[in-house]
């Protein structure tokens, strides 16, 4: 009867991670925010390059969070939290991806050089 | 009686279809629905940031996010808030052992982190409207206070909901209720801990760099 009673409290946690996960996530983030934050205030590095490794940091440490803290890749199958995820990252790039580069080209299409060579073309001018 | 309920067992788990562990099935299905909760709010947050990508050059001849951004307190914020993400973690391992003092402990030292981190958002938001730099001051300003204070507001009701648990386990001890209200907690507040990094990737450190 025992074994019944712990199974039943034991359920909820059978699937979390251990103290060693935990431990390997915090420093993993810890590491990756604190050089982030160093290369940035340093300027020792080219503005390209510090604008693609941070991205490159905050990526992986969006992985290593959902790994270590969300355990979402420990999932017994079917996956549908994995499936739930994947969905939402797809939505996230529509979103993102698609608001910028609408109103790049909305800027473009109505930046200042544009307007004034139309009106030339149409014959009027400023 | 031992064998018996052993055996009962194994059978029952081998029925997952039929399974009438109650409880086990209830746990599966609250922590998928939040789950799903918690990807909705990530489109949510998405959104947020859309905006805050399209407005952040509009600074209407304001300041721009270079010579606003305090980033040493930046920092600060972004460790309390991971290392109370850690603690919260800690807080979900001592449940397996049942152990009530830990959980409590922990679950106090995430309140104290999440806390400080919320009082040191506040006051660098006092600190831009003292100055004259409001969400009234540009369209850049506006995103910006939009995308950093939603995340404080589901940081604030993660701090309620930290109290509302504290005294419950405190009175009732580790109910089955209890463990699995701090198993959906630790879920929402280590979303929350993501949702910061791209606050302080995107909003502060490309900020910095006048991107």
């Amino acid at each position: 009867m025992n074994k019944m009673i712990s199974r039943v409290y034991n359920a909820p946690t059978k699937a979390e991670g251990t103290f060693n996960g935990y431990l390997i996530g915090f420093i993993l983030s810890l590491i990756l925010t604190i050089s982030a934050y160093f290369l940035t205030i340093k300027h020792s590095l080219s503005r390209n390059l510090l604008v693609v490794l941070i991205a490159v940091f905050a990526i992986s440490q969006f992985f290593i969070q959902l790994i270590f803290f969300l355990h979402l890749f420990k999932d017994s199958k079917p996956r549908y939290r994995l499936l739930v995820f994947v969905f939402m990252i797809c939505i996230v790039l529509i979103l993102v991806g698609g608001s910028l580069w609408i109103m790049t080209n909305l800027n473009y299409d109505t930046s200042l050089s544009h307007e004034i060579q139309y009106m030339n073309n149409q014959g009027g001018g400023l | 009686m031992t064998v018996l309920t052993t055996t009962f067992n194994e059978q029952r788990s081998s029925l997952a279809v039929l399974r009438f562990d109650e409880s086990n099935h209830f746990y599966d299905i609250a922590n998928f629905g939040f789950f799903v909760y918690l990807m909705t709010d990530f489109v949510l947050f998405s959104g947020l940031f859309a905006v805050y990508a399209v407005l952040h050059n509009n600074t209407a001849g304001g300041p721009t996010g270079s010579t606003l951004f305090n980033l040493h307190n930046v920092l600060t914020e972004t460790l309390l808030l991971l290392t109370s993400s850690f603690t919260c973690g800690l807080s979900i391992l001592s449940l397996r052992h049942r152990n009530k003092h830990k959980v409590l402990i922990y679950l106090a030292i995430t309140f104290i982190l999440g806390a400080l981190f919320l009082i040191l958002e506040l006051s660098e938001f006092k600190h831009l409207i003292n100055t004259g730099n409001s969400w009234r001051r540009s369209g850049f300003l506006s995103s910006f206070f939009v995308l950093v204070s939603t995340h404080g507001l589901h940081i604030l009701i993660g701090l309620i909901w930290m109290i509302v648990m504290f005294i419950r386990i405190l009175k009732r001890g580790l109910s089955r209720a209890s463990v699995r209200r701090l198993t959906l907690f630790s879920l929402f507040w280590h979303f929350l801990d993501i949702i910061w990094i791209f606050i302080f990737s995107i909003v502060y450190l490309y900020g910095a760099l006048n991107l």
